[in-house]
This record gives structure tokens, sequence and C-alpha cells, in this order.
């Protein structure tokens, strides 16, 4: 027999033993949100292995060592592991059913994914400047894709917390806004594993001496 | 539900008498038309292995498949709704003993087939040196749009679509493209490689006795892809030298601009020759193949890439 | 900058007579269908029943219909070919020029795989999957309908592309440099890859939905182990589309970026690397065979234990082969390719490894050979099918295997061989496997049995034809005939090539016996009535619901107690169908609500789609635009759910029990 259950607040079962008929909504809907984002592991994972196999078909022209700065990346990290903090802050906030902490939370966390992305986008100009555009060689046009790729992502992401935002403020913290904003927080922190892979492949790896 | 077995012995009959004409027809053309100039008809020890290869793991197939069969068909027929001598078993769904055999005999046979594949790669790899007393004949081959350029660089001649060898001595290929994916294939000598631009692939082959073998390419490159063929002239080694010599001088030169001439598409080209040979010229066609702008062909308005 | 990119009025092929016929015949067809739907003033009903539906029956029901009619597309495209080849012998050119014979050979390809055999699958997996697992829909039925909007937008726009530009030249697998810009600069590669990207997200989607509804959504009771083998093949197959397909949409938007930013992935300058793409592609293009060919295996599961009247000989042994080849299928890709020259080893291993995959597959059949021994095989349409699958697929298995020797697949890698294998397998399985399933549950999904004799005669048709169009190419490929050839210089290839266009005839015939087939029972579908719900004495559950089900399936959840949970209750309830699992009380459910999510979305893709082809910016960016609103306003509706109250669902319940006992 089951154990003392955990509800939700509309009273249904957080609790899924097996065989005990469909899992409730909040369960499937992060479930599917979980596969989802494995699948766009998987998306990154074949673009990992493009960029592995082309790092160093430079063509000629610049290579990682030459191009990248690791103070720079160090400023893009602190942003985007501080804005998974943040991130996490308006979780809680969410959890409380606070609206003014989950604002406050959610604006920190879209200017510091916002300074992320800014100086992403310098690197890439000061690149293009230099020359060292994607169609210069493979080794470059690798680079663009993966890390631009993550970066498209962010931009998805900060949208996509804007129209959350909107959202609570608009329905309030309704069960189907609260389980979209968990799936943006997984989103997010999904955001920065892979971040994580990348500062290690690109630039770490890329700058070794 | 209706008796269906007499619908199914009709049925079996109707479509014998109908396709037993096409049937016998389709045996005569493939016995007559045949074997030969294919995969089944070898004529070198590369193509003579792999033939092997191919027939014993066939049989060892059929040793399977063959029973599969004709017990899938016997235990359909013997077990119909109508049949009531047949034994009714209507919980028998699982036995350990039937399992085990079940699992074990396809393991066996791939355990055995599997032995082959990694002999059979690691043996007629296509870089492995064939073993012979008689020096190599150094052959390297382009693939361009849409015909086979064959450069000899010790002997200083190169031919089109066209590639004279000695019989009973190895051939080395290098091979490359100077665009897109081809695949060099002649069946009745051996192996298909694929040539690629920027890269040079390793094939080595030998014809066992003199004759014309049919070679073409196996990766499809385009529009001009199905006029790609080219003849193999194994020729008695002293016939070769002499072609050689008389090869040599004659003819047009394959310098740069003469690869810039034959680099441009083509169909259908006729067999030629070249006289002579621009030293190191494979080596700059697989250098300048990565190095070339990659400017399309100019495509009229509306998308389309009409001839 | 021209406003409509590189639109113009010359990409209409007005000098080329056939591209002009085939077109003038889809158009024509096109605006009949619209023309008598707007005619019988039918376009509300098709609204609210079908296009906005998020049923899970319906939408199961619309790919089927998507896979149908593209099989009447892609198999034109394989008479044309076969026609082609059998006159362009010695120095005759046949009628097609290499324009477009390479067109047609590309766009074979790629509808009968992603147009054709994908549907098919999903759509059966759509209808069954949910109804087999008791019950009322999938995770997520709007997102389900997106997918099938998506997918729907793929195969418009690969259609257009016979009316407006033209179609890859490259073969289904477009590998580069042949497809980059420098050597295929008109549209037809960017059609070929939009076309793909977009279904391929529909596609994903489908992944993550079923993988959600299977491991997250069974009735009370349905343990794993419970679970019909069907749904244990699509997990499978799900699995196998969540990890592969990203691989795919990383593959081609590289491609992509190649062709329209001038990036480097896999041209020849800039040090880029055609063989990468060649492994990125077949690492999707081997689990996306598997895909293909899990659910059949998973029909047939089905059709030999309910015809043979006996539960599944080694139900635990068929999900463990199932999970094995799931995850076996991403070891073996390199066998696409041994001829790019990998080494002995690289060739050796994944040899190996491809003949392993084999093991699983011989114990599923010789498990379903076990299930038929001692029961009553009744000879109906799916079982025809399915025995032709037995002795056609073991064939194609075993010519895959030989081709697995990287020594013979040396000789026989790109003849007409490799293409009699590949035929043999996704005929002989694929096909063969979805005609059993289509019979199979179509009395489910409209409530009339299909016609026998009609269905029969399509599957002798089909079985003879395959062998005529087929065997015929193992001996050319043996001959040393190489694939994808326009025209051909060895004369005595021509009679065996005659032959196999004569078996693609018989193959026209079995099309012809299974439009007639469902002409047929539609006229005479009251003589066909199934009144039970149950007309082949099933053991799943989606037997145990009226014909056509209401759109919440069950109304109250089955409780299951055992595999076969069907046949349990029947058993228990003694032949009486009234008191079987009769529930003790009814109450309100909540469904999900139509939407028309799915077609805007869909609407939106083409606008987008095209627009990118063409390189209209403009157009493009209102696309994407569109489907971000949307988006917005899906994220915005009030009303998510219907309630169905508990009167309905008594109401229709006890209609049901009343015409099980006649």
């Amino acid at each position: 027999m089951s154990v003392a259950a955990i509800f939700d607040e509309s009273g249904h079962p957080l609790q899924d033993t097996a065989g005990d008929g469909p899992a409730p909504k909040a369960i499937v809907v992060a479930y599917g949100f979980w596969i989802f984002l494995l699948s766009d592991i998987v998306m990154f994972s074949a673009i990992f292995a493009t960029y592995a196999v082309l790092a160093h078909a430079t063509a000629g022209g610049p290579s990682g060592a030459q191009l990248f700065n690791r103070t720079r990346v160090l400023v893009e990290t602190g942003c985007l592991l501080l804005s998974s903090y943040t991130c996490g802050l308006m979780s809680l906030g969410v959890e409380a059913r606070h609206r003014v902490a989950t604002y406050c939370a959610a604006l920190i966390t879209f200017v510091l994914g916002a300074a992320f992305l800014s100086v992403e986008i310098s690197e890439f100009a000061g690149m293009v400047a230099r020359g060292a555009t994607p169609e210069r060689s493979a080794f470059l046009s690798a680079f663009f894709t993966l890390v631009g790729c993550h970066g498209l992502h962010v931009s998805f992401g900060l949208i996509w917390l804007v129209v959350m935002m909107a959202q609570v403020v608009t329905k309030g913290f309704r069960e189907a806004v609260v389980r979209r904003l968990f799936c943006f927080s997984l989103f997010w922190h999904a955001l920065d594993i892979i971040w994580v892979g990348i500062f290690t492949v690109v630039y770490l790896i890329g700058t070794r001496s | 539900m209706p008796r269906t077995l007499s619908d199914l012995k009709a049925n079996v009959a109707a479509s014998w008498r109908r396709g037993r004409g096409r049937v016998l027809a389709f045996i005569a053309t493939a016995s007559l038309g045949g074997c030969s100039q294919g995969v089944l008809d070898p004529q070198g020890p590369i193509a003579s292995a792999e033939k092997t290869i191919l027939l014993n793991s066939l049989g060892i197939m059929l040793a399977i498949v063959v029973p599969t069969i004709l017990a899938t068909l016997g235990i359909a027929y013997w077990f119909r709704a109508s049949n009531t001598r047949a034994v009714h078993l209507p919980d028998f769904e699982y036995s350990g003993l039937l399992e085990m055999i079940v699992w074990s005999i396809p393991a066996m046979t791939v355990l055995l087939l599997g032995g082959i594949a990694w002999i059979g790669a690691h043996e007629l790899d296509p870089r492995k040196p064939l073993a012979s007393s008689v020096k190599p004949i150094a052959v390297q081959v382009t693939s361009l749009d849409w015909k086979w350029l064959f450069i000899y660089p010790n002997e200083g001649i190169a031919s089109v679509n066209t590639l004279t060898i000695p019989s009973g001595t190895p051939i080395s290929f290098d091979l490359t493209s100077s665009g897109v994916m081809n695949s060099f294939f002649v069946p009745q000598l051996g192996s298909q490689i694929y040539t690629m631009a920027g890269m040079v692939t390793h094939l080595q082959l030998r014809a066992e006795k003199p004759g014309v073998y049919p070679g073409f390419s196996a990766q499809f490159s385009g529009d001009g892809f199905a006029g790609m063929n080219f003849a193999v002239n194994a020729v008695p080694p002293e016939q070769f030298t002499q072609w050689i010599a008389a090869t040599r001088g004659k003819g047009p030169a394959l310098d740069a601009q003469g690869y810039a001439a034959l680099a441009r598409p083509s169909e259908a080209v006729a067999p030629l020759t070249y006289g002579s040979v621009t030293p190191g010229l494979f080596g700059s066609v697989v250098r300048e193949s990565t190095q070339s702008i990659d400017r399309p062909r100019a495509v009229p308005a509306g998308g389309r890439m009409e001839n | 900058m021209n406003i409509l990119g590189k639109l113009s009025w010359s990409a209409i092929p007005i000098s080329e007579p056939e591209d002009l016929i085939a077109s003038g015949l889809m158009i024509l067809a096109a605006v009949g269908v619209l023309a008598w739907v707007t005619a019988k003033g039918r376009w509300p009903y098709l609204w609210q029943e079908w296009l906005t539906s998020v049923d899970h029956k319906r939408i199961g029901v619309m790919y089927c219909v998507l896979a149908l009619l593209m099989l009447l597309r892609g198999f034109t495209d394989a008479i044309m070919m076969r026609t082609q080849q059998a006159l362009a012998a010695g120095g005759a050119q046949g009628y097609l020029p290499p324009q477009h014979y390479d067109q047609i050979f590309s766009a074979h390809g790629t509808i009968m795989i992603f147009f054709m055999a994908m549907p098919f699958i999903i759509g059966l997996m759509n209808f069954a999957v949910p109804l087999q697992l008791g019950i009322r829909d999938v995770a997520f039925p709007t997102l389900n309908s997106v997918s099938l909007g998506l997918t729907a937008s793929g195969i418009l726009l690969t259609n257009v592309s016979l009316v407006i530009g033209e179609f890859a030249k490259t073969g289904w697998v477009a590998y580069p440099p042949l497809s980059e810009l420098r050597f295929s600069p008109g549209v037809g590669v960017d059609y070929y890859l939009w076309a793909l990207q977009i279904s391929g997200v529909g596609t994903l989607l489908t992944g993550i939905n079923f993988v959600t509804t299977i491991l997250k959504m069974r009735a009370p009771g349905m343990s794993y182990m419970r679970m019909p083998v069907f749904c244990w093949t699509a997990l499978a197959t799900n699995l196998l589309i969540v990890a592969a397909f990203p691989v795919l949409t990383a593959t081609f938007a590289m491609l992509l970026l190649d062709r329209y930013l001038g990036f480097h992935f896999f041209t020849n300058s800039g040090q880029g690397n055609p063989m990468m793409y060649v492994n990125l592609f077949w690492a999707w293009g081997h689990p996306e065979v598997y895909i293909l060919i899990l659910p059949a295996f998973g029909i047939f599961s089905e059709v030999f234990a309910t015809f043979s009247g006996k539960p599944l000989f080694g139900y635990r042994s068929m999900v463990a082969a199932t999970m094995a080849i799931c995850i076996f299928s991403f070891l073996v890709w390199l066998h696409h390719f041994f001829t790019m020259g990998a080494g002995a080893d690289v060739n050796g291993f994944f040899g190996v490894m491809t003949m392993i995959i084999a093991v699983p597959t011989g114990v599923k059949i010789f498990n379903w050979l076990f299930t038929m021994f001692g029961g009553r095989v009744r000879f109906t349409v799916p079982i025809l099918w399915s025995l032709g699958f037995m002795v056609t697929f073991v064939i194609g298995g075993m010519t895959g295997v030989l081709l697995a020797v990287p020594p013979a697949d040396f000789q026989l890698h790109n003849s007409l061989f490799l293409v009699a294998h590949f035929h043999n397998v996704l005929i002989g399985g694929l096909f063969f496997g979805v005609m059993a399933g289509y019979n199979y549950w179509f009395p489910k999904a409209f409530g009339f049995t299909l016609s026998e004799r009609w269905g029969k005669a399509a599957f002798w048709c089909w079985l003879i034809g395959f062998y005529v169009a087929f065997m015929p190419l193992y001996a050319l490929g043996l001959m040393g005939m190489t694939r994808r050839l326009q025209h051909y210089d060895n004369a005595s290839w021509q009679p065996l090539l005659i032959v196999a266009a004569a078996g693609a005839i018989i193959v026209l015939c079995g099309i012809i016996c299974q439009i007639v087939q469902l002409v047929v029972s539609i006229r005479d579908r009251e003589q066909h009535r199934d009144r039970t719900g149950d007309p082949w004495d099933g053991r799943t559950l989606e037997w145990a619901t009226p014909s056509p089900p209401p759109t919440w399936n069950f109304p109250v959840l089955p409780r299951v107690e055992g595999k076969d949970a069907f046949w349990i209750q029947k058993q228990h309830a003694g032949g009486s169908g009234a008191e079987r699992g009769e529930p003790l009380r009814y109450e309100p459910i909540e469904m999900p609500k139509n939407s028309a999510t799915g077609f805007v979305t869909a609407f939106f893709a083409v606008v987008t789609g095209f627009a990118l082809i063409w390189h209209i910016w403009w157009m493009a960016l209102l696309g994407v635009l569109g489907a971000f609103v949307t988006i917005l306003a899906f994220a915005w509706r009030e009303r998510a759910e219907i309630e169905i109250p508990a009167a309905v669902l008594e109401r229709g319940d006890r209609a049901y029990r009343a015409g099980l006992n006649r």
C-alpha cells in the first residue's frame, strides 16, 4: 500500500508509485521537459563532436590560442553561473508564491544573462573585425556554431523569461504558469551545464600552452 | 471466421500459373546474361578472395534462413485453425530450453560470421600490399566531373577513361578527387574505394590474366555520373612496356593548363592519353582541391540548375 | 536585393513537359479535393473534428492518410525509375534526362522514408499506444497536433518543389561536397534540408511525447512487464527518435550554414571535412532504420498472438531483444561506408557489431514461430502480411549480414545488391508491418472491417510484385551494376531490368487493390460493422472499447491485472460481455480542448520554410514571428480542458455494453 502522499495545491498526489495509473500533470510535464533537454544535449553533442574533429582545421587562419581570452571567458562564466543562482532564488520565490521576490530575482537573472550575451557578442564582433570570420576556416565555422548555438539558446531563454514574467503578471501563480516556470529553470540550469562543457573544450583546451 | 485456406491455395495456384513464365524467363536471362563481368567472375586475387568470403557467408546464412522459412510456412500451415489434428497448446508461452536455443543459434552463427568479418577485414584491407615477387606499378587516380584520370608517376604518362596495366603485376593506387566524392570500382579485380578531395585513399589490386575489365564510379556524383565508365586493359608485361614507350611523348601534355581544361565539367569523355605529365601534378591536385574558392557555378534565375 | 529573393517566374517548369504534367496532375488532385469538400459544405466538420483535434486517434488517422498519399507519390517516382532503367540500355537515353532522373531518385528515397514510413508508424503508434496503455491520450495532446502539422509542412514543401523550383539531385542522403553550394547551386538541396528540418522537429516532439506517455502514464496496475509488446517497441522507437533526430538536426543545420553563410563544415575549401557529414548522417541514419522497423516488429507480435489465439511466446525475451536492438543500433553506423577507407580494425569492429544486432532480431523471428506453434492460426489479412514478412525479412536480413562482412561490402557497396537488400527489409519488414497494422486496427478506428477479399488480393500482388521487382536487382548487383544510373552501356543488364519493371507494375496492381479495398469497404460498411469493438477476439485493451472509441477512450480507466489485460478481463467475465469490468461509479473527467495551434504552426512553418529556401528574408522573419505569436496565443489561452459529465460517460458505456451481448 502507498505511504502518506505528498499533494500539490489542487489535491493531486505528487508521488507516483509504479502501476498506480497516470502520473499527475506536474510530474508528466517536468519529465517530458527533461526528455527534451536530453535531446538538446544530444544535439549539442553532435556539434561538440564536429568541433573536436575540426578544432585544428584552421586553413592557415587564426587558431583558438590566438583568439581566445581567458579573462573574458571568466567574466562570461561568472555571469552565467550567478544567473543560475538567481534563477534558483526565483524558483524559491515562485514556491513561496511571492511576486516581488520572483520579479526581482527574474530581473537580475535577465540582466546577468544579457551581460553574458553582450560579452559574447563583443567577442564575436572583435573576431570578425580581425578577419576571423566563420567563413575563414572550418575551425572558425565550428567555433561560431558551437558557441553561437549556446548563445542562441540563452537568447531564447531570455525571451522565455520575459514571457513568463508577463504570464505571472497576467495570470498569477496558476498551476500551468508554475509548471512552465519550473521548466524554464531546468532549461536555464541545463544551459549552464553546456557552458561548462564549452569553456572546457573550446576555451581552456584551446588556449592550453 | 470464414475458412480461408482454400482461398489461399487457389490464390497460390493462380499466382504460380501467372508467374511461371516470368520466373522461367528470369532464370534464363540471369544465367545467360550473367555472371560474367561482375563480382562472381573474379579476375584477380582480391576479387577471388572476396567472392569466396561472400559465398561462404551466404552458405552459412542459408543454413539458418532456409530452415526458418520452411518452418514458418510449415508451422503456419499445420497449426491453421481448421486443422483439428494439430496439438492445441493455448498457454504455451515460455520454455527456458527453447529460449536458450533461440538465443544460441543466432549467437553462434554471428560468432562464426563475426570471425570471418574480422579476419576478412584485415586480410583484404585495401591498403594492404599484395604479396608478390613483382614490383608494383604505381597509378595515381583522380576522379573529375565526369571522368577518370590515371597518372603513371614513374612512367611519366597519363590517360583518361582507360587504364592499361600489366597482368600478373600488383598495381598500387593512390586515389583522390578533384571535387565531389566518387568511388573507384573494377568489380572483377576487387574492392572499391572512395575518392575524396584533399585526401588520398589507397588500394592494391592485381589482374591475373590479360583481358578487358569494366570499371566505373560507384558513388553518385552528379548529372554525368552514368557516363563515368572506363576500361581496364590488362596486357602482358612486355606489351605494357611497349605501350608506355609508344605513348610517351605523343599526344597532349598534362600540365597545369591541361589539367585545368580537363577539370571543366564534361560527360561521356572518349578515352585519351597524355604523352607527358608534370611531375608532382597529383600532389598539387590534392592540395588545390582544398584551396579552391567555393564559388558556385552560375545558376539561372528561378533557382533551377538546367543544363 | 530582390524583394522575392531568388524567386522568379522561371522557377515554374514551363519548358519541361514531364514536370509540367506531374505538377498539373498534383495541383488538379489537390484542387479537386478542396473543391469537393467545399461543395459538400464539410469545412466546419473538417475544422472542428479533424484539423483542430488533439485526439490521438484522429491525429493517428491523419498521419496514416498523409503516409498513404505519399506512398502514391513515392511509388510514382519508383515506377518512373524502373521504366527509365528498363529502357536506357546500350546507347539509349530513356525518357528521363539526368536532371530529372536525379531528382526523382532523390525524391523517392526522401519521400518514402520521411513522408511515408515515418508518418505511417507514428500514425499507428498514435492511434494504438494510448488505447493499449488503458489511458485517454498522450502526455502532450496539443504538442501532438503540432508534430502532425510540422510533418505536413515538410510534405507540402517537398511537393511544392515539383511545381516551383526543383528538388535535390544528390540522392536522399545528400553527401557533401555534392550537396554544397558549389556543386548544387540550385534550390533543390535547400528544399530537401528545410523540409526535413521542419518535419524533423515534429518527429522529435513526437518522440518526447511518447517516451513520457509510456513511462509516466499507464492504466492502474499496468507495470512495465504487463505492457503490450507494441508499447515496448513504441518505447524503444521513441527513445531512438529522441536520441537520434537531434543529430540530424545538427548535421543539416551545419550544411545549411555552409550553403547560406559560407561556413566550412563540409566544404572542400577552408579545411572542411565531408567525411564528418557522412559519419554524422549515418549516426542518425542507422538508428532511423530501427525506428522504422521496431514498430513493425511490435505489430507482428500483436498480430501473431491475436490470430493464433495464444499469448506471445517469450514475452521477456522479446522485451530484452527490443531494448538490445535499441542500444546496439547506435554502435553500427560505419557499416554504411566501409569503403571510405577507415582501416581494418575500425571496419572489422563495426562489421562484428552489425552482426551482433542480428541476434536479437533472430530471437524475435523464432519467438513468433513458437507463438503460432500450438495455436489455431486464422489466415486473415494481417496474418498473411505477417507470414509474408517472416519469409521476406529473413532473406533481407541475410543479405544485410552478408553486407556486414567488410570485404563483401567492398564489392557490393552502392550496387543494386545493396538497393535490393534495403528494399527487402524495408518493404518486407516495415511496409508489410504497417499494412498488417492498418488492416488490424482499421475496424477499431472506423467501426467496420476492411474487405478481406481485396485485402488478400493486395497482399499477393505486393508479395509477388516485390520478388519480381527486387530479386533481379540482387543479380544485377552481383553482375556489377551500381545504383542511381540514369543509363548504362551493358545491354545484358536490360532483361533483368525489364523484369524488375514488370515487378513494379505488379506492385502497382497491389496498390490499386488497396484503393479498391478502401472504396468497397466504405461502400459495404454496414455489412462489416464491428458492433462489439472486438472483431478479432483480441488480447489487449484497445479491443475493450467501442469501435470507434469515444474521445475519452475509457469511461473509467481499467485496472490491469496482468499481461494481455483484455484477455484476462474476458476470462474473468466468462463470456458474458456485460459483466466484464463494469464500473461501479462514473465520475466526470477532463479532456484536452481542441486547438488550432497545430494547424497554424504548420502554416507558419510552410511560410518560413518556403521563404528561407528562396532567400525571401522578410517573409522568413514574418513566418518566425507568426510562429512565436501562435505559441504566445497557446500560452495565454484560458481553458485548456473541457469537462465530460458523468452522465455522458455512463450513457456511452451502457450503449457499448448493450452491443456486446448481441
